[in-house]
């Protein structure tokens, strides 16, 4: 059997300065070391700051992932000398001397598997290494310490993913909650990363660090579950070892066997006394929790009869169910829900295609409503949407510009009807002998008027005239 | 003009126009120029900027403007505490060029009361030591006897105060560091409660428990510069949030019906024969004034040297980690070497005391060690801390001599590390359970050496014990520093 576990380090994007210091946690974009500050250079007789709301949404996470939280949380130093640790210490949090990280002992249910969270703890990111070309051949290291600081929480969880599959479900699972909760971007460069652990049988476990994605991490997997069910296959042994993925070559690469030996000789981080979360504000944070995913998709099935599956699509995407929250009324929802999980959803389907939408709450909400008054086909509101995305005119604008009205008066409609028998006779005769066949029919109707006429009533003037 | 005037008489003769501070810094700094080499107590002097900002106090006094508490007053500071634009050097080789961007949140206090900091003082290395003997600049003298050792780490503190090249300094006490200069030196020194006083800019050594803290020659003096630098600093989270007492206010109160004990494990077998009859005399001075005087037993004191070093020595080990010449410190060409190869070569750069205090701290951190050593070290302060609390319901104070020995010479208990931590035996109980501590000079002995007492009190109650020390003081007249 396959067991995987994973660790999962997801920087607090949504906070505005770094964790122990008011440098900003926004590091991207900015000139080499030039966020940086005594505290986070780590110059000597600095002294860490705890931001407490870094507390608040590392708990929040902890919470939405159904861990406990703590009356007393603390900090450790973990010691190792790396270029680029400031400090040659990273203050994280440590659970063997006893639960003192932000969460421990959570869960989350993917496809009817609970997979359990180990821990949750709150920690400083690194610097970042710069190199001249790949880092095996580089003659030159650079270190960049705008980064150091940043806020993250690292989140473990037990090996108990099955396969590979399991665990990208999962990893969406995980960054659409963090980033419904409004703590993380999970999907700008480095705000999400993921080092994985796998044994297979009863081998050795062997852990995979520097994956760059979620979807490399799945191949990592892949690979190793492929490499190490070789080794057993000859009756080799599985080494217990870190290997690196290379990113280039798509294969695990052992790392040198001295990180195995590493020793972090953990200390508590006495600069930073222990802070006590009591049951009141515990029950604080939840009130200020934002709906969960699954609250979210409950209510729009119950509320507003959309189908199971598209609530489960619009409320994992916080940018489309914001979208809907917006834009919504009771006599609209289905259509938007509609409107959004089909055509918007299509249109745009990552981060940058978002922000480029110049569509607004009103827009969806005039198109829907005129879809369910009969004023725009189904096919004519998409031609109207994907306008309005482009442009961000209102709908009547577009509507009368390209001309996409509803063709629902019968005379005008007979009019073109008579054109089709006309032109279709042998289709007509068909048609008369076998009525299944009139959708041939409606097609050739929706096709001389560009797809704006009224499809029921199309079918009912058609229908009369057959018999 | 007489540089042997407390900081209060001087301020005051300041404020009022009798005494020009550009004069007296002038003169100050001549004294410096004219003892130095026979004490070595600065690292750094900064004459040329300390006598501008003198000419500069003396022209706000004259034309009437506000000026700080400490106006005009020239201080010392030891140097493992930041002060932009001059280097902080930790007395050791790893901060030979180290100059910092930013004030240590007490320097910044200072300044802003108008202070003068004419420079930065001599120290062991990063602190550890307890004779000034491991500055990588060479050893401090005491001026008493320039053969024999200032105490430490705070050596130069307690030298420029005593030998009046300054009127008062800070210095910083982890196990003993502020306290055994003052008393090998024959001035006071006082170590805050932890938590009173801000750690921010002071370079760590062992942060769980050391604390900046003053030394001066007169107990008011050291009273007015705690009314500068204690109280909460957002910089520093281990800061009380509680408003500090008016130390200046009521220093006079005297000790009339105070219950005070002596801590027997600090007063026995290990002390030399002329500092427990000093001691004798301490106790019976302190019950001439008033006071009732018993006998305390805090056995866990028993196991008080090895908890320290323990404790002291993990911390220190990861505190010092980031000394990797990579950002900051001394120049070294990096240029061939791979960072693991380049950082133990640069890291060779630190001393004796400091090399075997980080692998001693790193030994005791590592795994399945942890138990064994560290958790058990903290137990044993967790245990020092409750008697300590037991005590304080039944006496006021605890007295005991700073040092169990008197000064000695320069060498001759270097070679000894072991000799040298149990030194420490009645100092480092104060840091382990965070309260303060004072030592203020009580007898020279028959050699012309300095005996100090040492007075503890418990946590924030600093003003008792500065009323207790300043009765002392007041009852006490001792001949002046013969340098």
């Amino acid at each position: 059997m396959t067991k995987i576990g994973l660790e999962i380090h997801c920087q607090l994007t949504r906070l505005e300065s770094k964790l122990f210091c008011p440098c900003k946690a926004d590091y991207r974009n900015l000139p080499p070391n030039t966020n940086i500050c005594p505290v986070c250079a780590g110059l000597p007789g600095s002294l860490p700051i705890l931001n407490k709301k870094a507390v608040e949404k590392a708990a929040m996470i902890s919470l939405a992932l159904d861990c406990k939280v703590p009356d007393k949380i603390s900090f450790f130093r973990k010691n190792y000398f790396y270029p680029d640790l400031p400090k040659n210490f990273q203050i994280t949090q440590y659970n063997a001397y006893g639960p003192t990280s932000i969460g421990s002992d959570g869960a989350v249910q993917i496809e009817g598997k609970e997979i359990r969270i180990r821990r949750i703890q709150l920690e400083e990111d690194p610097g970042r290494l710069v190199y001249e070309g790949s880092s095996e051949k580089t003659q030159i290291t650079l270190v960049d310490y705008n980064r150091a600081g940043t806020p993250l929480v690292e989140i473990v969880t037990e090996p108990d993913f099955e396969n590979p599959r399991q665990v990208r479900i999962f990893l969406n699972v995980l960054a659409d909650l963090v980033e419904n909760l409004g703590v993380s971007d999970p999907y700008l460069e480095g705000a999400m990363r993921v080092d994985g652990n796998i044994s297979v049988g009863s081998g050795n476990r062997v852990e995979i660090k520097n994956v760059g994605s979620f979807r490399d991490i799945e191949k990592a997997l892949h690979f190793e579950i492929t490499r190490q069910q070789s080794l057993v296959e000859r009756n080799i042994e599985v080494a217990a070892e870190t290997r690196h993925w290379d990113e280039a070559r798509k294969i695990t690469v052992s790392a040198r066997s001295k990180e195995e030996e590493q020793d972090y000789r953990y200390l508590p981080e006495a600069d930073i006394p222990v802070i006590s979360i009591t049951g009141g504000q515990i029950e604080k944070l939840r009130t200020q929790m934002p709906e969960s995913i699954m609250a979210k998709r409950e209510r729009y099935v119950k509320k507003y009869g959309i189908p199971a599956q598209v609530a489960e699509v619009l409320s994992s995407d916080k940018f489309y169910s914001d979208l809907f929250e917006k834009s919504h009324s009771a006599g609209n929802a289905k259509a938007i829900a509609n409107i959004i999980t089909t055509d918007l959803m299509g249109f745009a389907d990552t981060r940058e295609k978002k922000m480029e939408l110049k569509v607004t709450p009103r827009h969806i909400a005039d198109l829907a409503d005129a879809i369910v008054g009969n004023k725009l086909t189904r096919n004519s509101g998409k031609a109207a949407l994907y306008e309005m995305i482009k442009t961000g005119r209102p709908l009547a604008e577009v509507v009368s510009s390209l001309d996409l009205g509803n063709l629902s008066d019968a005379s005008s409609l007979e009019k073109i009807i008579d054109e089709v028998f006309k032109e279709e006779e042998k289709a007509v005769a068909e048609a008369r002998q076998n009525p299944s066949t009139i959708n041939y029919l409606v097609g050739k109707v929706m096709r001389k008027t560009k797809g704006k006429a009224d499809p029921a009533i199309t079918l009912e003037i058609l229908k009369k005239r057959l018999s | 003009m007489s540089l042997d005037i407390s900081a209060t008489e001087y301020l005051s003769l300041v404020r009022e126009g009798g005494l020009s501070v550009e004069e007296f810094v002038a003169k100050t700094l001549e004294r410096i120029a004219k003892v130095e080499d026979r004490l070595h107590a600065f690292i750094t002097i900064d004459s040329q900027k300390s006598a501008e900002r003198a000419r500069a106090i003396d022209k706000k006094i004259k034309a009437g403007e506000r000026t700080g508490v400490l106006a005009g007053m020239p201080v010392s500071v030891k140097d493992n505490i930041c002060s932009t634009g001059m280097r902080t050097t930790c007395a050791s080789k790893m901060l030979e060029g180290f100059v910092p961007p930013y004030d240590a949140t007490v320097v910044s206090r200072l300044k802003a009361e108008d202070a003068i900091i004419l420079g930065k003082v001599n120290l062991d290395e990063f602190a550890m030591g307890s004779t000034t003997e491991f500055s990588c600049f060479g050893p401090s003298r005491n001026p008493w006897n320039t053969d024999y050792v200032p105490g430490g780490s705070s050596g130069g503190s307690g030298v420029s105060v005593s030998a009046l090249e300054c009127m008062a300094s800070l210095g910083s006490d982890t196990g003993g560091s502020v306290r055994s200069p003052a008393s090998f030196c024959s001035v006071v020194g006082l170590k805050p409660t932890y938590g009173l006083v801000s750690r921010y800019g002071l370079v760590s050594y062992s942060n769980s428990i050391e604390q900046v803290g003053p030394v001066a020659r007169r107990v008011e003096d050291i009273a007015l510069l705690m009314n500068v630098i204690a109280g909460h600093d957002p910089h520093d989270d281990t800061t009380a949030k509680r408003k500090p007492d008016d130390y200046v206010q009521d220093l006079d109160a005297g000790i009339k019906g105070k219950r005070i004990g002596l801590v027997k494990q600090m007063a026995g077998e290990g002390l030399e024969k002329e500092v427990s009859s000093a001691t004798e005399a301490a106790l019976a001075r302190l019950q001439d004034l008033g006071a009732e005087c018993v006998t305390v037993s805090l056995d866990a004191i028993e196991h008080s040297v090895a908890a320290y070093y323990t404790i002291a020595s993990a911390e220190a080990s990861s505190n010092l980690a980031r000394y990797d010449n990579l950002r900051y410190g001394f120049d070294f060409g990096n240029e061939g070497y791979e960072f693991k190869a380049y950082v133990s070569k640069v890291r060779g750069n630190f001393g004796p005391e400091v090399t075997r205090r980080m692998l001693l701290g790193a030994f005791v951190l590592s795994a399945g060690y942890y138990g064994k050593y560290y958790l058990k070290a903290q137990q044993v302060r967790a245990m020092i801390k409750s008697q300590i609390d037991d005590a304080f319901k039944t006496v006021d104070l605890l007295v005991s001599p700073t040092m169990p020995i008197l000064p000695y010479k320069i060498g001759e208990k270097i070679d000894d590390p072991l000799k040298l931590y149990l030194l420490d035996i009645n100092t480092i109980t104060a840091n382990l359970a965070g309260i303060p501590a004072i030592s203020v000079p009580f007898a020279i002995s028959s050699a012309g050496l300095p005996i100090g007492m040492q007075l503890l009190a418990n946590s924030f109650e600093e003003k008792a014990l500065l009323q207790a020390a300043f009765s002392l003081q007041q009852s006490t007249r001792l001949p002046g520093v013969p340098i």
